[in-house]
């Protein structure tokens, strides 16, 4: 029998992740399809720590720490690096949480984006400095508490788009993940492994201490997130080819995602049809958008 | 082969003699003819590099450590705000142990915007872990990137070849441009013990708690010291093969002075007929060249200050609120040592302004006619 997810371990027990920690699922399943013959760039994020203090480590593949805005330029050179010591297949993975990708690192991003360096970009996304102590990041959605958005005064600014950034660069390959659907991640690194150029994977990783939900909640939430339409599974090709891979036939509210996250808790019913106009308005935009893809 | 080339294009050949595999740069004046030659080299296949077009000198340092880590020679060249713009990287490429080598031009900061010569950048840099080598001729240049990678690739550090905007970056001067398959000889493959490798899996700069910290930061230190004989010993053996010698400092009719002049980088050249004009006046006058500044050559400035009547600094840059950083760390250097001989110091020539003959000569008379400094700093040709 053939198995859908990998059987190989890369990464070993004994990390440093929390209880429930997405991000560390994350590390696991996308180890899994990518094997050994791998090189990390990691910046300022919580898989700096997850990692293992010095002189530990817990990935399995060589990993360089580098500073929190550098992911994907540390990556660029590691891939040029490789390719004139005549190692080309040696493949090479930013690995960034949504601070240093939706913000800091935003910059260094878009230059090896545009220059389409041959890389793997993925931003494991917990929306918001959980490292830090959970402050707001442009990645944090709208209505979410924080510590520097407190309740009375909680995030009022839509999430940063990262996606369609990304799209905007015309790189070869694009999609979303989640924890929930682990068929479809490894299905999208396997594909990614095929692809030259710049990919960029966006996995949300629910986080229980910044979203305070129960750590057994963790899988529920990347699927309620992608069932209530708030993180929608899709990929796009070229920037401008889209395809969602997960479609919602009978989608579950906003409120069934939001309610079991004491970050949200303080919302009323009126911000909460927010939140549902909101997503439902974006799936119906990508599903045009899959449409005008198959013209 | 002698050719006349300017100062950017003496860096742009060192890399390429060196065999630099990985540049990743950004423009900036007065640095761009850097980058622009080292792009057609590599574009023309005289280079067997890649180029990495970078969107900022912060991810121009970034990826040259992302190179540097796999074992492939990286290099890179800046100026002024972009070398600020890379000093959280310098950090982390000094204390990655990583042997990368970086062209500086020197240039002043805005506001307000200048763009001729001026210390103050790279002097900023000067904790890092960096080391930096303070050139006084185009020559020098190109000769300096590839003794660094010799030095840098021993102690694994990095290590800044500078330049002065202009007097240097964009004066044309007679460069010997060595034979390629002697440099090779001089400088053999880089072969790193510590790499990014798939089939030796190692995380490189975790979290590392206060047990061992301090250990990682003395090993630097260590490094730096081991840097000092190294520089010396690879300049003899430059010398050998190649006809120069480069060391720590250059002396120049220091046998019997009786006042020592320091400086660095042109102010240092433009020194050498100050000072032979001055001789032939019968006055007992040397100049001292600061060519190192990290590591700082302490013990070999003891040795050469001592017994002389009078030493005077020449700074092109300034510490606000203290002095010139060439003179703080003379004095420093010399705090310990009994009888040591008094020390002027003077700022000169910042933002670009010309330090002539002239001026040069104007600081050697406050120094012979003064017995003992009269303030802790002189401004030389302040108009105000």
């Amino acid at each position: 029998m053939k198995l859908s997810i990998p059987e190989r371990e890369i990464m070993s027990p004994g990390h440093l992740a929390c209880q429930g920690c997405g991000a560390a699922l994350a590390m696991r399943y996308v180890l899994k399809s990518l094997g050994k013959r791998v090189i990390y760039s990691v910046p300022a994020c919580c898989w700096s720590v997850i990692d293992g203090p010095f002189p530990y480590s817990s990935i399995g593949v060589p990993l360089f720490h580098t500073a929190f805005e550098t992911a994907a330029a540390v990556a660029s050179g590691i891939k040029a690096g490789l390719e004139i010591q005549n190692d080309e297949e040696t493949r090479v993975v930013a690995w960034a949480g949504d601070g240093g990708t939706f913000d800091i690192g935003l910059q260094a991003l878009s230059g090896a984006a545009e220059r389409n360096d041959d890389f793997i970009y993925v931003c494991y996304d917990n929306e918001a400095y959980m490292n830090t102590g959970i402050q707001r990041s442009s990645a944090t959605p709208w209505g979410a508490w924080t510590t520097t958005t407190p309740v009375k005064h909680f995030k009022k600014e839509r999430k940063k788009n990262i996606v369609e950034i990304l799209a905007a660069h015309r790189i070869p390959y694009i999609a979303t993940a989640s924890i929930a659907y682990p068929e479809d991640l490894i299905k999208k690194v396997e594909k990614i492994k095929t692809i030259k150029g710049t990919k960029f994977l966006h996995i949300i990783s629910p986080c229980p201490p910044g979203w305070k939900s129960p750590p057994e909640l963790s899988v529920k939430l990347a699927k309620l997130a992608v069932q209530s339409k708030i993180f929608p599974i899709f990929e796009i090709e070229n920037g401008i080819k889209y395809k969602i891979n997960i479609h919602v036939k009978k989608p579950v509210s906003v409120k069934e995602y939001l309610k079991p996250q004491g970050r949200f808790k303080h919302l009323t019913d009126q911000d909460i049809e927010h939140i549902q106009q909101d997503a439902d308005a974006y799936y119906e935009w990508l599903l045009k958008q899959e449409e005008l893809s198959n013209e | 082969m002698r050719s006349v080339i300017m100062g950017n294009h003496a860096l742009s050949y060192g890399a390429k003699l060196s065999r630099a595999q990985v540049i990743a740069a950004y423009p900036i004046t007065p640095q761009t003819e850097v980058v622009e030659l080292l792009s057609q080299l590599c574009a023309n296949g005289d280079m067997k590099a890649k180029f990495i077009k970078v969107e900022s000198e912060h991810s121009a340092m970034a990826a040259s450590m992302g190179a540097s880590a796999t074992g492939a020679r990286a290099f890179t060249a800046t100026s002024s705000q972009g070398l600020a713009l890379m000093h959280e990287v310098l950090h982390w490429a000094a204390g990655a142990r990583l042997p990368i080598v970086m062209g500086n031009i020197n240039r002043a900061f805005g506001p307000p915007w200048s763009i001729w010569t001026e210390q103050n950048d790279s002097i900023a840099q000067r904790d890092t872990g960096w080391l930096q080598i303070y050139a006084s001729s185009n020559q020098e240049v190109l000769d300096s990137i590839i003794q660094s990678y010799k030095v840098a690739e021993k102690i694994s550090l990095p290590i800044m070849v500078i330049l002065d905007a202009f007097v240097l970056s964009h004066t044309y001067e007679v460069v010997d441009i060595p034979e390629q398959s002697i440099v090779d000889k001089y400088l053999p493959p880089l072969e790193m013990e510590y790499k990014l490798d798939w089939k030796n899996p190692h995380a490189f700069g975790g979290l590392t708690k206060p047990d061992w910290y301090y250990e990682l930061r003395y090993q630097i230190e260590e490094a730096q010291e081991q840097a000092k004989k190294l520089i010396v010993d690879t300049g003899k053996e430059f010398k050998e093969m190649f006809g120069r010698e480069y060391g720590l400092v250059e002396e120049y009719k220091m046998d019997d002075a009786e006042i020592v002049l320091i400086s660095s980088s042109t102010i240092a050249s433009t020194l050498h007929v100050v000072i032979d004009e001055l001789r032939e006046q019968g006055k007992k006058v040397g100049l001292l060249r600061i060519r190192v500044f990290r590591p700082f050559p302490s013990e070999e400035l003891r040795k050469i200050l001592k017994g002389r009547k009078k030493v005077a600094v020449i700074d092109r840059n300034i510490s606000f609120g203290h002095e010139g950083a060439f003179f703080t760390e003379t004095k420093a250097a010399l705090f310990n040592e009994k009888d040591h001989p008094p020390i002027f110091g003077f700022i000169a020539g910042l933002g670009g302004r010309d330090v002539t003959p002239d001026v040069l000569k104007d600081i050697f008379n406050i120094v012979e006619t003064t017995e003992w400094p009269e303030k802790d700093i002189y401004w030389i040709g302040v108009k105000l």
